[in-house]
Protein backbone atom coordinates (compact mmCIF):
# COMPACT_ATOMS: atom_id res chain seq x y z
CA UNK A 1 0.00 0.00 0.00
CA UNK A 2 1.23 3.45 -0.88
CA UNK A 3 1.19 6.22 1.71
CA UNK A 4 1.34 8.95 -0.93
CA UNK A 5 -0.97 9.25 -3.89
CA UNK A 6 0.29 10.20 -7.36
CA UNK A 7 -0.76 13.83 -6.97
CA UNK A 8 1.07 14.32 -3.67
CA UNK A 9 -1.89 13.58 -1.41
CA UNK A 10 -1.90 11.08 1.46
CA UNK A 11 -3.38 7.61 1.47
CA UNK A 12 -7.06 7.96 2.47
CA UNK A 13 -6.52 5.06 4.90
CA UNK A 14 -3.74 6.97 6.69
CA UNK A 15 -5.52 10.35 6.70
CA UNK A 16 -8.75 8.65 7.77
CA UNK A 17 -7.05 6.84 10.67
CA UNK A 18 -5.58 10.18 11.78
CA UNK A 19 -9.09 11.70 11.72
CA UNK A 20 -10.12 8.80 13.97
CA UNK A 21 -7.39 9.85 16.41
CA UNK A 22 -8.48 13.49 16.09
CA UNK A 23 -12.09 12.48 16.83
CA UNK A 24 -11.00 10.73 20.06
CA UNK A 25 -8.77 13.61 21.23
CA UNK A 26 -11.49 16.10 20.34
CA UNK A 27 -14.15 14.38 22.47
CA UNK A 28 -11.78 14.20 25.44
CA UNK A 29 -10.70 17.83 24.98
CA UNK A 30 -14.28 19.16 24.77
CA UNK A 31 -15.25 17.09 27.82
CA UNK A 32 -12.30 18.38 29.85
CA UNK A 33 -12.26 22.01 28.70
CA UNK A 34 -15.94 22.69 28.03
CA UNK A 35 -17.59 20.25 30.43
CA UNK A 36 -19.59 18.44 27.75
CA UNK A 37 -18.59 15.74 25.28
CA UNK A 38 -18.88 17.18 21.79
CA UNK A 39 -18.50 15.15 18.62
CA UNK A 40 -17.34 16.24 15.17
CA UNK A 41 -20.24 17.57 13.11
CA UNK A 42 -21.10 20.35 10.71
CA UNK A 43 -24.74 20.75 9.79
CA UNK A 44 -26.00 22.47 12.98
CA UNK A 45 -23.64 25.32 12.12
CA UNK A 46 -25.70 26.08 9.01
CA UNK A 47 -28.77 26.59 11.23
CA UNK A 48 -26.77 28.98 13.42
CA UNK A 49 -25.51 30.82 10.32
CA UNK A 50 -29.09 31.12 9.02
CA UNK A 51 -30.23 32.38 12.43
CA UNK A 52 -27.42 34.93 12.66
CA UNK A 53 -28.24 36.12 9.13
CA UNK A 54 -31.94 36.53 9.98
CA UNK A 55 -31.02 38.28 13.20
CA UNK A 56 -28.86 40.74 11.23
CA UNK A 57 -31.60 41.42 8.69
CA UNK A 58 -34.68 41.44 10.91
CA UNK A 59 -33.19 42.14 14.35
CA UNK A 60 -34.31 39.98 17.26
CA UNK A 61 -37.59 39.36 15.43
CA UNK A 62 -35.66 37.10 13.09
CA UNK A 63 -35.11 34.68 15.95
CA UNK A 64 -38.71 34.23 17.09
CA UNK A 65 -38.71 30.66 15.92
CA UNK A 66 -38.96 27.47 17.90
CA UNK A 67 -36.18 25.70 16.03
CA UNK A 68 -33.72 28.59 16.48
CA UNK A 69 -34.54 28.73 20.18
CA UNK A 70 -33.94 24.99 20.46
CA UNK A 71 -30.64 25.20 18.52
CA UNK A 72 -29.33 28.25 20.46
CA UNK A 73 -28.05 30.70 17.87
CA UNK A 74 -24.46 31.62 18.72
CA UNK A 75 -20.93 31.21 17.40
CA UNK A 76 -19.91 28.09 19.29
CA UNK A 77 -17.31 25.30 19.18
CA UNK A 78 -18.78 23.63 16.08
CA UNK A 79 -19.19 26.94 14.21
CA UNK A 80 -15.47 27.61 14.62
CA UNK A 81 -14.71 24.01 13.69
CA UNK A 82 -16.49 24.45 10.36
CA UNK A 83 -14.55 27.67 9.69
CA UNK A 84 -11.39 25.80 10.68
CA UNK A 85 -12.07 23.17 7.99
CA UNK A 86 -11.84 25.86 5.30
CA UNK A 87 -8.60 27.20 6.82
CA UNK A 88 -7.05 23.74 7.16
CA UNK A 89 -7.92 22.86 3.55
CA UNK A 90 -6.46 26.18 2.38
CA UNK A 91 -3.22 25.54 4.30
CA UNK A 92 -2.86 21.99 3.06
CA UNK A 93 -3.66 22.78 -0.59
CA UNK A 94 -1.31 25.75 -0.65
CA UNK A 95 1.50 23.71 0.88
CA UNK A 96 1.31 20.88 -1.68
CA UNK A 97 0.22 23.16 -4.54
CA UNK A 98 -3.08 21.36 -5.14
CA UNK A 99 -5.05 24.60 -4.66
CA UNK A 100 -7.04 25.22 -7.85
CA UNK A 101 -9.62 27.83 -8.68
CA UNK A 102 -12.43 25.75 -10.13
CA UNK A 103 -15.83 27.01 -11.28
CA UNK A 104 -17.18 23.81 -12.81
CA UNK A 105 -16.01 20.32 -11.75
CA UNK A 106 -14.96 17.87 -14.52
CA UNK A 107 -17.79 15.31 -14.13
CA UNK A 108 -20.30 18.15 -14.25
CA UNK A 109 -18.65 19.73 -17.30
CA UNK A 110 -18.77 16.46 -19.19
CA UNK A 111 -22.50 16.07 -18.62
CA UNK A 112 -23.84 19.64 -18.52
CA UNK A 113 -21.21 21.81 -20.20
CA UNK A 114 -18.94 24.51 -18.84
CA UNK A 115 -21.56 27.11 -17.81
CA UNK A 116 -20.72 28.15 -14.25
CA UNK A 117 -24.16 29.73 -13.84
CA UNK A 118 -25.90 26.41 -14.41
CA UNK A 119 -23.53 24.72 -11.96
CA UNK A 120 -24.15 27.51 -9.43
CA UNK A 121 -27.95 27.22 -9.63
CA UNK A 122 -27.92 23.45 -9.15
CA UNK A 123 -25.33 23.56 -6.37
CA UNK A 124 -27.64 26.05 -4.64
CA UNK A 125 -30.77 23.92 -5.16
CA UNK A 126 -28.92 20.77 -4.08
CA UNK A 127 -27.73 22.63 -0.99
CA UNK A 128 -31.27 23.57 0.02
CA UNK A 129 -32.58 20.01 -0.35
CA UNK A 130 -29.56 18.44 1.36
CA UNK A 131 -29.70 20.76 4.36
CA UNK A 132 -33.44 20.26 4.92
CA UNK A 133 -32.68 16.53 4.91
CA UNK A 134 -29.64 16.82 7.18
CA UNK A 135 -31.52 18.86 9.80
CA UNK A 136 -34.48 16.48 9.66
CA UNK A 137 -32.16 13.50 10.20
CA UNK A 138 -30.19 15.55 12.81
CA UNK A 139 -26.87 15.04 11.08
CA UNK A 140 -24.72 14.85 7.98
CA UNK A 141 -21.85 12.57 6.91
CA UNK A 142 -19.77 14.12 9.73
CA UNK A 143 -22.29 13.94 12.56
CA UNK A 144 -23.95 10.67 11.55
CA UNK A 145 -21.33 9.22 9.21
CA UNK A 146 -18.28 9.67 11.41
CA UNK A 147 -19.37 10.51 14.96
CA UNK A 148 -22.57 8.45 15.08
CA UNK A 149 -21.01 5.33 13.58
CA UNK A 150 -18.09 5.55 16.04
CA UNK A 151 -20.58 5.52 18.93
CA UNK A 152 -22.60 2.66 17.39
CA UNK A 153 -25.72 4.83 17.24
CA UNK A 154 -28.68 3.00 15.71
CA UNK A 155 -29.83 6.18 13.91
CA UNK A 156 -26.46 6.55 12.16
CA UNK A 157 -26.50 2.95 10.97
CA UNK A 158 -29.81 3.81 9.28
CA UNK A 159 -28.91 7.34 8.14
CA UNK A 160 -25.64 6.56 6.34
CA UNK A 161 -27.15 3.84 4.10
CA UNK A 162 -30.04 6.24 3.34
CA UNK A 163 -27.61 9.08 2.45
CA UNK A 164 -25.55 6.87 0.22
CA UNK A 165 -28.33 4.69 -1.22
CA UNK A 166 -30.38 7.65 -2.45
CA UNK A 167 -27.16 9.45 -3.45
CA UNK A 168 -26.14 6.53 -5.68
CA UNK A 169 -29.57 6.45 -7.30
CA UNK A 170 -29.80 10.20 -7.93
CA UNK A 171 -26.17 10.42 -9.11
CA UNK A 172 -26.78 7.69 -11.68
CA UNK A 173 -29.93 9.43 -12.91
CA UNK A 174 -28.24 12.86 -13.06
CA UNK A 175 -24.73 12.11 -14.36
CA UNK A 176 -25.23 9.10 -16.59
CA UNK A 177 -26.21 9.98 -20.12
CA UNK A 178 -29.11 7.91 -21.34
CA UNK A 179 -28.12 5.66 -24.22
CA UNK A 180 -30.40 6.41 -27.12
CA UNK B 1 -12.80 34.18 21.51
CA UNK B 2 -13.48 31.77 24.37
CA UNK B 3 -11.80 28.40 25.00
CA UNK B 4 -14.50 26.45 23.18
CA UNK B 5 -14.20 28.60 20.08
CA UNK B 6 -10.41 28.28 19.98
CA UNK B 7 -10.65 24.54 20.51
CA UNK B 8 -13.19 24.28 17.69
CA UNK B 9 -11.05 26.32 15.34
CA UNK B 10 -7.94 24.26 16.06
CA UNK B 11 -9.81 20.96 15.67
CA UNK B 12 -11.36 22.20 12.42
CA UNK B 13 -7.99 23.22 10.96
CA UNK B 14 -6.57 19.74 11.59
CA UNK B 15 -9.77 18.09 10.30
CA UNK B 16 -9.76 20.24 7.13
CA UNK B 17 -6.03 19.66 6.61
CA UNK B 18 -6.46 15.86 6.78
CA UNK B 19 -9.51 15.85 4.52
CA UNK B 20 -7.66 17.93 1.94
CA UNK B 21 -4.62 15.62 2.09
CA UNK B 22 -6.89 12.60 1.54
CA UNK B 23 -8.45 14.48 -1.43
CA UNK B 24 -11.96 13.74 -0.16
CA UNK B 25 -13.21 17.32 -0.37
CA UNK B 26 -13.62 17.34 -4.11
CA UNK B 27 -16.81 17.08 -6.11
CA UNK B 28 -15.26 14.28 -8.25
CA UNK B 29 -14.49 12.19 -5.17
CA UNK B 30 -17.96 12.59 -3.67
CA UNK B 31 -19.88 12.05 -6.90
CA UNK B 32 -17.30 9.41 -7.94
CA UNK B 33 -18.31 7.38 -4.88
CA UNK B 34 -21.99 7.76 -5.70
CA UNK B 35 -21.28 6.62 -9.26
CA UNK B 36 -19.50 3.63 -7.64
CA UNK B 37 -16.26 4.43 -9.47
CA UNK B 38 -14.00 5.85 -6.77
CA UNK B 39 -14.27 4.74 -3.15
CA UNK B 40 -11.73 7.21 -1.70
CA UNK B 41 -14.27 8.86 0.60
CA UNK B 42 -15.27 5.46 2.02
CA UNK B 43 -11.66 4.40 2.56
CA UNK B 44 -11.22 7.65 4.47
CA UNK B 45 -14.46 7.61 6.47
CA UNK B 46 -14.34 3.93 7.38
CA UNK B 47 -10.68 4.19 8.48
CA UNK B 48 -11.65 7.09 10.74
CA UNK B 49 -14.58 5.10 12.13
CA UNK B 50 -12.47 1.96 12.78
CA UNK B 51 -9.94 3.92 14.84
CA UNK B 52 -12.36 6.34 16.47
CA UNK B 53 -14.82 3.64 17.48
CA UNK B 54 -12.36 1.74 19.66
CA UNK B 55 -11.12 4.85 21.49
CA UNK B 56 -14.53 6.39 22.01
CA UNK B 57 -16.20 3.23 23.30
CA UNK B 58 -13.26 2.54 25.61
CA UNK B 59 -13.24 6.09 27.03
CA UNK B 60 -17.00 5.97 27.48
CA UNK B 61 -16.72 2.65 29.38
CA UNK B 62 -14.12 4.30 31.64
CA UNK B 63 -16.51 7.20 32.27
CA UNK B 64 -14.10 9.78 30.81
CA UNK B 65 -16.55 10.88 28.11
CA UNK B 66 -20.29 10.45 27.57
CA UNK B 67 -21.85 9.16 24.37
CA UNK B 68 -24.28 11.41 22.54
CA UNK B 69 -26.51 9.34 20.28
CA UNK B 70 -28.82 11.10 17.85
CA UNK B 71 -32.46 10.07 18.15
CA UNK B 72 -33.66 7.08 16.15
CA UNK B 73 -36.74 8.91 14.90
CA UNK B 74 -37.85 6.70 12.03
CA UNK B 75 -39.53 9.31 9.80
CA UNK B 76 -36.80 11.88 10.40
CA UNK B 77 -33.86 9.58 9.72
CA UNK B 78 -35.38 7.78 6.72
CA UNK B 79 -37.02 10.75 4.95
CA UNK B 80 -34.32 13.24 6.02
CA UNK B 81 -31.56 10.80 5.09
CA UNK B 82 -33.12 10.31 1.66
CA UNK B 83 -33.49 14.04 1.05
CA UNK B 84 -29.91 14.58 2.09
CA UNK B 85 -28.72 11.88 -0.32
CA UNK B 86 -30.57 13.48 -3.23
CA UNK B 87 -29.20 16.96 -2.48
CA UNK B 88 -25.71 15.57 -1.86
CA UNK B 89 -25.61 13.95 -5.32
CA UNK B 90 -26.58 17.19 -7.07
CA UNK B 91 -24.42 19.49 -4.97
CA UNK B 92 -21.42 17.13 -4.85
CA UNK B 93 -20.45 18.29 -1.38
CA UNK B 94 -21.61 17.58 2.14
CA UNK B 95 -21.87 20.31 4.80
CA UNK B 96 -18.35 19.73 6.17
CA UNK B 97 -16.58 19.24 2.84
CA UNK B 98 -18.23 22.28 1.21
CA UNK B 99 -16.19 24.65 3.38
CA UNK B 100 -13.08 22.58 2.76
CA UNK B 101 -13.64 22.60 -1.00
CA UNK B 102 -13.92 26.37 -0.85
CA UNK B 103 -10.62 26.42 1.06
CA UNK B 104 -8.84 24.55 -1.75
CA UNK B 105 -10.18 26.97 -4.36
CA UNK B 106 -13.27 25.15 -5.64
CA UNK B 107 -15.32 28.33 -5.46
CA UNK B 108 -18.53 26.84 -6.89
CA UNK B 109 -18.86 25.41 -3.37
CA UNK B 110 -19.92 28.95 -2.36
CA UNK B 111 -23.30 28.41 -4.04
CA UNK B 112 -23.70 25.08 -2.29
CA UNK B 113 -22.92 26.77 1.05
CA UNK B 114 -25.44 29.56 0.32
CA UNK B 115 -28.04 26.93 -0.59
CA UNK B 116 -27.40 25.08 2.65
CA UNK B 117 -27.82 28.23 4.77
CA UNK B 118 -31.13 28.93 3.01
CA UNK B 119 -32.10 25.26 3.42
CA UNK B 120 -31.43 25.55 7.17
CA UNK B 121 -33.67 28.65 7.33
CA UNK B 122 -36.43 26.77 5.45
CA UNK B 123 -36.11 23.89 7.90
CA UNK B 124 -36.40 26.28 10.85
CA UNK B 125 -39.55 27.83 9.28
CA UNK B 126 -41.07 24.44 8.49
CA UNK B 127 -40.09 22.85 11.82
CA UNK B 128 -43.60 23.25 13.39
CA UNK B 129 -45.10 21.38 10.41
CA UNK B 130 -42.49 18.59 10.50
CA UNK B 131 -42.92 18.26 14.26
CA UNK B 132 -46.53 17.19 13.91
CA UNK B 133 -45.94 15.04 10.83
CA UNK B 134 -42.66 13.34 9.84
CA UNK B 135 -41.07 13.75 13.27
CA UNK B 136 -44.18 12.44 15.07
CA UNK B 137 -44.42 8.99 13.48
CA UNK B 138 -42.20 6.87 15.69
CA UNK B 139 -39.24 7.83 17.85
CA UNK B 140 -37.14 5.10 19.46
CA UNK B 141 -35.04 7.75 21.20
CA UNK B 142 -31.27 7.94 21.64
CA UNK B 143 -30.32 4.28 21.30
CA UNK B 144 -27.12 2.41 20.55
CA UNK B 145 -26.67 -0.88 18.71
CA UNK B 146 -25.36 -2.95 21.67
CA UNK B 147 -28.40 -2.46 23.92
CA UNK B 148 -30.81 -2.67 20.97
CA UNK B 149 -29.41 -5.98 19.73
CA UNK B 150 -28.54 -7.25 23.21
CA UNK B 151 -24.97 -7.99 22.08
CA UNK B 152 -21.69 -6.83 23.67
CA UNK B 153 -20.25 -3.74 21.98
CA UNK B 154 -16.92 -5.50 21.42
CA UNK B 155 -18.65 -8.26 19.47
CA UNK B 156 -20.18 -5.60 17.22
CA UNK B 157 -16.84 -3.77 16.92
CA UNK B 158 -15.07 -7.03 15.95
CA UNK B 159 -17.65 -7.85 13.28
CA UNK B 160 -17.53 -4.27 11.98
CA UNK B 161 -13.71 -4.32 11.80
CA UNK B 162 -13.70 -7.66 9.97
CA UNK B 163 -16.34 -6.49 7.49
CA UNK B 164 -14.61 -3.18 6.77
CA UNK B 165 -11.16 -4.76 6.33
CA UNK B 166 -12.68 -7.25 3.86
CA UNK B 167 -14.31 -4.33 2.04
CA UNK B 168 -10.93 -2.51 1.88
CA UNK B 169 -9.28 -5.54 0.26
CA UNK B 170 -12.13 -5.70 -2.24
CA UNK B 171 -11.76 -1.96 -3.05
CA UNK B 172 -8.04 -2.45 -3.70
CA UNK B 173 -8.58 -5.57 -5.78
CA UNK B 174 -11.15 -3.80 -7.95
CA UNK B 175 -9.04 -0.60 -7.97
CA UNK B 176 -12.00 1.50 -6.81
Amino acid sequence: MKWKTDDGGWSPYLAGALVGVLAIISVVATTQLMGKSSYLGASTTFVRAAGLLQETIAGDNGLINEYYTKTKIRIDWQFMLVIGIALGAFLSSTMDRSFRLESVPPIWKERFGSSWGKRAVWAFVGGIVAMIGARMASGCPSGHGLSGMMQLSVSSFVALPMFFGVGVWVAHVVYTRRKS
Amino acid sequence: MNTGQWLGLFTGVVFGFLMQKARVLRFEKQVGAMLLKDMTIFKFMLSAILVGMVGILLLSNLGIITLGHKSMNVGAVVIGGGLFGAGWAIMGFCPGTSLGALGEGRWHALFAIAGMVIGAAFYAELYPVFKTTVLAWKDFGKIGLPETLGVSQWVIVSIFWAGVIALFFWFEKKKL
